[in-house]
């Protein structure tokens, strides 16, 4: 007997009770549905979390000397003022650029110095030093004028950028006469203002100046921030690497801030991903199988006739057992094949719901079939022993 | 005992070289069932021997013994004790594998509720007694027609038996039956659920049958059913008589006057 045979005789008894048969196979298309749609939902969310997670943090390391939120000041370790070079020459580096907080006492800040009783135009602003590198490192954009280079630096000029924020305060606008903004009573000149930035947001209402001059005029000594632009995928070396290269002898004194690993991510959110769905996947597949076994075996019980009469014509007892495991195989392979086909879609359907991207396992649609083939074997099992055992003169008699 | 395999029974060898032609012959067969600790005889010494190309009636009343003959005969069963030669070769003692084989190729079978798959069509329950004997599809159904011919259904070859009239459902168990060329066709009480025109077309049949050639065993209580066969045989109580022909004129014509 070929399997082409064997398959026909199995489909044609099945096709034979077509409503039954769809009823028997609803337990595991429920099961494998409930499987596939958990999986497909976890890959999918999962995915959409990893994709959430921009290129922006993704490549930003972070390293700051201010000990954590309860570290105290005095324990800070200064960063080197060479902190941009030492760690431009790392590989992986795309810029560079330290700041941090100018102690400038009781001085406000004013644009012009006049007494004017009915207005105010002094104001209480942050000042902020920067290293020359800084603007690449936190993305920023320019409104107007420029950013300070290392000549800036290296002659300690009196020259200052302001961010927006303090720009509006202090009704600087335009840079081409080179507007002076006073310090108390020190006057400097705006070179230039920002547009935006995409990291280190504080320079935004900030007046910020190169660390050469904050350390001429004021008892500014480190940077408290180095903030490094990594390229894609060097963000877990750089901050590894960035403390060893900025203080070799104590390199534990500074804390980097990385961005979470994104494999990481996708395996925590997809762990989460239910597993009480997939218990229930689990339950309902259960539940199916025990469907098949019953139903193939009342077809046993109802087709004696039939295995009395295929026994007379020459099947063995393993043709017979084979035939009621095709049948029931195939039942779950109907199953699996309909689950994963429901499941499917709820995971499309859901992913289009939300404007997300449905993320599936090439695995699962191949893999769910099978599963369901597997349940129907193994629910066939029981059913098929039986009608093998079945004596053809009992099964004869009992027959019509 | 060797195994029968298929190719001896498959291009008739076996039949062809049998020292004579005596398709079957029962030597001293019992069959006893075990009820519990009560051992029911239902078959005690039983001898029969059937000829190539005989028609051979059983006639027996119901409990005589009759279906345990038909089972042991159409190696669905085996005896208790005694010996069983079909076709030249010691069946008795076959194990199950081996006489499921010798069944399926070289046994036919017509029963009273014609065990036809209803949701098969008529074609269909044709091969199936092809379907486990290593024929291929193609000339399964250029059989299965042929026969289907023979038994004058081949117009009825896709309907599915449900269609089919009560005599023209034996007639395709019977085509289903001869399909495979068997060396012996069992009948077990063919008629038993027909009327009696319908009955008489299908013993008709059985007539051109026997005309074509084909031994043929007939299991029936009716003895004017048993006395269109060459030869009868009576069984009772587990014991089989040989009838003559005016014994069993005698008993048709005494069942005439009782209508």
């Amino acid at each position: 007997m070929s399997w082409r045979d064997l398959a026909t005789e199995a489909i044609a008894g099945l096709a034979s009770r077509p409503a039954r048969t769809l009823l028997t196979v609803l337990g595991t298309v429920l099961g494998i549905a409930a499987l596939v749609a958990t999986l497909g939902i976890a890959q999918t969310a999962g995915n959409r979390i990893v994709g959430n997670f921009s290129e922006l943090e993704a490549t930003s390391v972070e390293v700051t000397n201010d000990g954590g939120f309860w570290g105290s000041s005095s324990s800070r370790v200064a960063f080197p003022r060479d902190a941009e070079d030492r760690l431009r020459r790392l590989n992986g580096v795309s810029a560079v650029g330290a700041m941090g907080t100018v102690p400038i006492g009781e001085d406000l800040a004013s644009a012009v110095k006049l007494d004017d009783p009915s207005g105010r135009n002094e104001f209480q602003i942050d000042v902020m030093a920067a290293s020359p590198g800084l603007l690449e490192a936190v993305k920023g954009s320019l409104r107007t004028g420029r950013w300070f280079d290392a000549g800036h630096e290296t002659r300690a000029d009196d020259v200052v950028v302001l961010g927006p924020g303090a720009a509006a305060q202090l009704g600087v606008y335009r840079v081409d006469q080179q507007p002076v903004v006073f310090l108390g009573d020190r006057p400097f000149v705006v070179m230039g203002i920002l547009e935006d930035v995409a990291r280190q947001s504080n320079l935004l209402g900030a007046i910020i100046m190169p660390e050469a001059t904050a350390r001429k005029h004021y008892e500014y000594t480190s940077a408290s921030t180095v903030q490094i632009d990594v390229q894609i995928g060097a963000s877990e070396l750089i901050g590894a690497q960035a403390p060893i290269a900025l203080n070799p002898d104590n390199p534990d004194a500074y804390r980097v801030r990385t961005p979470p690993s994104p494999d990481a991510l996708r395996n925590r959110v997809e762990s989460d991903a239910n597993a009480l769905f997939l218990i229930l996947g689990a339950v309902s597949l259960l539940v199916g199988a025990i469907g098949i076994a019953n139903v193939t075996l009342v077809s046993v019980l109802e087709r004696v006739g039939e295995i009395g009469l295929r026994r007379a014509v020459g099947a063995r007892r393993r043709h017979i057992a084979s035939q009621f495991l095709v049948e029931s195989t195939a039942m779950g392979l109907v199953g699996g094949v309909m689950g994963a086909t429901a499941g499917i879609l709820i995971v499309v359907g859901l992913a289009a719901a939300r404007d997300w991207t449905p993320v599936l396992s090439p695995l699962i649609p191949v893999g769910a079939p099978l599963l369901g083939a597997l349940t129907g074997l193994v629910a066939g099992v029981y059913p098929s022993l039986r009608a093998a055992s079945l004596e053809p003169v009992e099964a004869l008699r009992s027959g019509t | 005992m060797t195994l029968v395999g298929a190719a001896e029974y498959s291009d008739g060898e076996l039949s062809a070289t049998a020292s004579d032609d005596r398709v079957l012959v029962l030597d001293g067969i019992e069959r006893t069932y075990t009820t519990g600790d009560v051992e029911v005889p239902a078959l005690s010494d039983v001898h029969l021997t059937v000829r190539r190309g005989e028609y051979v009636s059983v006639v027996g009343p119901s409990g005589s013994g009759k279906s345990t003959l038909l089972n042991i005969l159409g190696l669905l069963d085996r005896p208790t004790a005694g010996s069983y030669h079909f076709e030249g070769l010691e069946v008795a003692d076959l194990d199950e594998t081996d006489r499921t084989s010798v069944r399926g190729r070289r046994i036919g079978f017509v029963f009273q509720s014609f065990h036809l798959l209803s949701h098969r069509s008529v074609l269909e329950n044709v091969t199936l007694s092809m379907l486990y004997t290593g024929a291929g599809p193609a000339e399964r159904v250029e059989r299965a027609t042929a026969a289907l011919e023979s038994v004058g259904l081949a117009h009825r070859a896709s309907f599915t038996p449900t269609r089919l009239s009560g005599g023209e459902r034996q007639r395709v168990a019977v085509a289903r039956a001869i399909v495979a060329e068997p060396a012996l066709l069992l009948a077990d009480e063919p008629t038993g659920n027909l009327d009696s025109h319908t009955s008489d077309a299908v013993l008709a049949l059985f007539d051109e049958l026997r005309t074509r050639g084909l031994t043929i065993v007939m299991i029936t209580h009716d003895a004017s059913i048993a006395s269109r066969a060459d030869r009868a045989v009576r069984i009772r109580d587990g014991r089989l008589t040989e009838v003559d022909a005016a014994d069993m004129a005698r008993a048709v014509a005494q069942i005439g006057q009782e209508r």
